[in-house]
């Protein structure tokens, strides 16, 4: 299919579904009724349309649900209006795997019900509300009503296993490094892993609830903090869909300048991950060559943009920080000199036995696996899964310059690791091609109050992929719903099936290979 | 392994010493922590890390602690896997309701005496996520705080410099 996708997709709906077309804020709406819901997805997964993001949104006495597709670059955000007095409609999961938390998700917090879903288990809830509560509903309280202590989720039906020799592994939430809360659950039969379910939320903090009523730049502060790894992408989505929403165009300077945070967002991470990955082998110096390389450009982030992680460099409208030029000549020799460590290093890692035999073949990952669940940025690439929305969705600054995707077909450790690595040279190309474009010029567009009910979705590739963010604004200025889609909320169900057949020893790398966010997944 | 050996001879230490100018109050900083610590601790203090519900930034700057720069272990500070090992739990993010009874039962699990460190804006106040139906925010809102290193997420310069006021109190 190609770019008009949508004209011969409608053409083929005609004969089933109605569909009524409308176009906000750079951002196309196709409306349909509620039963035909499952119908569209199964013509759409015919068709290779891509499931995004699934959410929804309580209006009066009704629900918005939506859900959001793409093919070649083009997304439409498919809606449907259910009353509240009976809260249900088909599920999509049956259809789309990408989309079963999705849906359990909306369930947790809506209480809308998805027939013929094939999890009725709760996701998101644990015990901070009761079952017939629903955070997201107008009527619910921000407060909440907590008890003083809210009890561990004891009883959440974990899948079980029986059989001689059949054993399971508990592991979290809390985890033996510094890393994130979340539980996973094995079942193995000697080292080998038959199962693994994973069972997140630990880190649910009600961003999406906390965000309704927001200022803009509130909601900027808020979206930087729904992972803190990724505090520029979010951002970025976040602004992007503040911006279409209000009609404002940021100036080219700006761009720019977020397309140089971006990257180095990207470089910052991936270079953190590389060395983790070796790390998780047993390869220590490797792990502490990238460290330092990666302390290096923190010090960079901090005396260029002044923050470590870039958080709030990004504002409504703009950014909230110029660089000089004799900043952007510091930073294209800094570019100089991480090539030239790298390309001392990489042939040091290429050459490693030890790295070879854990990497290679662990953690495989088909690419019809990563396409069933839509799975997203380097673990999406690394399986054959060519998207990237800076080159196909393209979005300023990224008009203006090549971006080169590195993609491969293996699905293994070592493809995931490979691939980072490319991206990592990709992503210095583009800070110098950015610098070389920048043109004195504002930093910042001024902001103008949006019209009441006026909505968009933000769409960028943050280092982990695609991220989306949903926003409606209210009246005055104020946020009325903000959904993030952070690309681990498809990525986390891949690592489920990619740990099959591994031994349990070598969790960790895998975990790692993927890396997702348990913030931006928990919400 | 040649390759290995010379990068490692041309990285030479590149730890930080009181000798680096203006960046020095790393290392005045840490030769403190480590007196401090030879006379309370005999030597070692040995840190659990708990994630109560942060945003993950915390989470990064305090992994940097460990890299060649800091080297936070020659100090005799190092991170431990399991809290019953621990002198010090370091909490970041506001507490999430979900990490509510497991940040409990961390505190419970380790052994007096013990100090709590909260890190980051979010542990210490609530941070962009405050109080909620899914947050408990402070950490001091469910265990006992001893310091307060607040940023979001603090440097890890200024982490160094709050260990520095937990072995003074
Ligand atoms: S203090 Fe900042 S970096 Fe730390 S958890 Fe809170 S929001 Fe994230």
């Amino acid at each position: 299919m190609n770019a008009c996708w949508t004209i011969e997709f409608l053409n083929r709906l005609s004969t089933d579904i109605t569909v009524a077309q409308s176009e906000a804020a750079s951002t196309t709406i196709w409306q349909i009724e509620s039963r035909h819901w499952q119908r569209f997805a199964e013509l759409a997964s015919q068709c290779q349309v891509r499931w995004v993001a699934g959410w929804a949104e309580h209006l009066d006495a009704r629900f918005l649900v939506n859900a959001c597709f793409e093919n070649a670059g083009v997304y439409i955000v498919l809606r449907t209006a259910i009353s509240c007095a009976t809260p249900e409609l088909p599920s999509q999961a049956t259809v789309y795997p990408a989309a079963n938390r999705s849906e359990r998700h909306t369930q947790d917090m809506f209480g809308i019900h998805f027939i013929g879903h094939p999890d009725k288990r709760r996701w998101t809830r644990h015990q901070a509300w009761d079952k017939h509560s629903y955070p997201l509903r107008k009527d619910f309280p921000v407060h909440g009503k907590p008890q003083d202590i809210t009890p561990p989720d004891m009883d959440y039906p974990f899948i079980k296993s029986h059989g001689a020799g059949v054993y399971e592994i508990p592991v979290g939430p809390v985890h033996a490094g510094i890393i994130e809360p979340g539980h996973f659950r094995f079942q193995a039969v000697g080292e080998l892993i038959l199962n693994l379910e994973e069972r997140l939320g630990y880190v649910h903090k009600g961003i999406e609830k906390i965000a309704e009523g927001r200022a803009p730049e509130a909601l900027a502060r808020l979206a930087g903090r729904v992972s803190g790894d990724t505090t520029v992408g979010h951002c970025w989505a976040a602004c992007r869909a503040m911006e279409q929403a209000a009609g404002i165009e940021i100036p080219v300077r700006a761009s720019l300048l977020r397309g140089i945070l971006a990257e180095r967002e990207r470089i910052a991470n991936h270079l953190g991950d590389i060395g983790a990955l070796c790390n998780d082998v047993a390869f220590v110096f490797a792990q502490m060559q990238f460290t330092r390389l990666r302390e290096g450009w923190l010090r960079g982030n901090a005396s260029y943009f002044g923050h470590r992680l870039l958080m709030d460099r990004i504002i409504p409208g703009g950014v909230a920080c110029d660089v000089s030029d004799s900043a952007c000549s510091l930073i294209k020799q800094e570019i100089v000199q991480l090539r030239a460590e790298l390309s001392e290093l990489v042939p040091a890692l290429d050459l490693n036995s030890s790295l070879e035999d854990r990497f290679y073949t662990a953690g495989l990952l088909s690419t019809e696996i990563a396409a069933a669940f839509g799975t997203l940025g380097y673990v999406g690439r690394a399986s054959g899964q060519n998207f990237d929305v800076r080159r196909d969705a393209a979005y300023p600054p990224y008009t203006q310059v090549r971006v080169r995707v590195p993609v491969e077909a293996q699905g293994d450790i070592a493809s995931r690791f490979w691939v980072r690595y490319k991206e990592i040279n990709a992503s210095l190309h583009l800070i110098e091609d950015f610098i070389d474009l920048l043109a004195a010029g504002d930093i910042r567009a001024e902001w103008q109050t949006p019209q009441a009910d006026s909505e968009s979705l933000g769409i960028v590739e943050g280092w982990r992929g695609e991220i989306t963010a949903y926003i409606r604004f209210g009246s005055d200025n104020k946020i009325a719903r903000y959904y993030p889609r952070d690309p681990s909320i498809l990525n986390w169900p891949a690592l489920e099936k990619l740990v099959l057949n591994n031994i349990v020893p070598d969790f960790p790398v895998c975990n790692k290979s993927l890396n997702g966010s348990y913030s931006g997944n928990d919400l | 392994m040649l390759r290995l050996f010379s990068k490692i001879l041309k990285t030479g230490v590149i730890t930080e010493r009181c000798k680096t100018p203006k960046n020095d109050e790393l290392e005045q900083l840490g030769i403190e922590i480590k007196r401090r610590i030879d006379k309370k601790f005999s030597g070692s203090i040995a840190i659990r890390e708990v994630d109560a519900g942060s945003c993950n930034g915390c989470e990064l700057e305090i992994h940097a602690l460990n890299n060649p720069y800091y080297d936070i272990e020659r100090f005799g500070i190092h991170f431990v896997a399991s809290p019953r090992h621990a002198d010090v739990l370091l909490v970041t993010g506001p507490v999430s309701r979900h990490m509510q009874t497991a940040l409990l039962r961390t505190y419970e699990a380790t052994p007096n005496p013990k100090w709590v460190v909260a890190v980051g804006d979010c542990a210490v106040c609530g941070g962009e996520f405050g109080v909620s139906y899914a947050s408990c925010g402070a950490v001091s809102n469910v265990i006992p705080v001893d310091v307060t290193i607040p940023g979001c997420p603090p440097t890890p310069l200024a982490l160094m410099k709050g260990l520095l006021g937990l072995i003074k109190a």
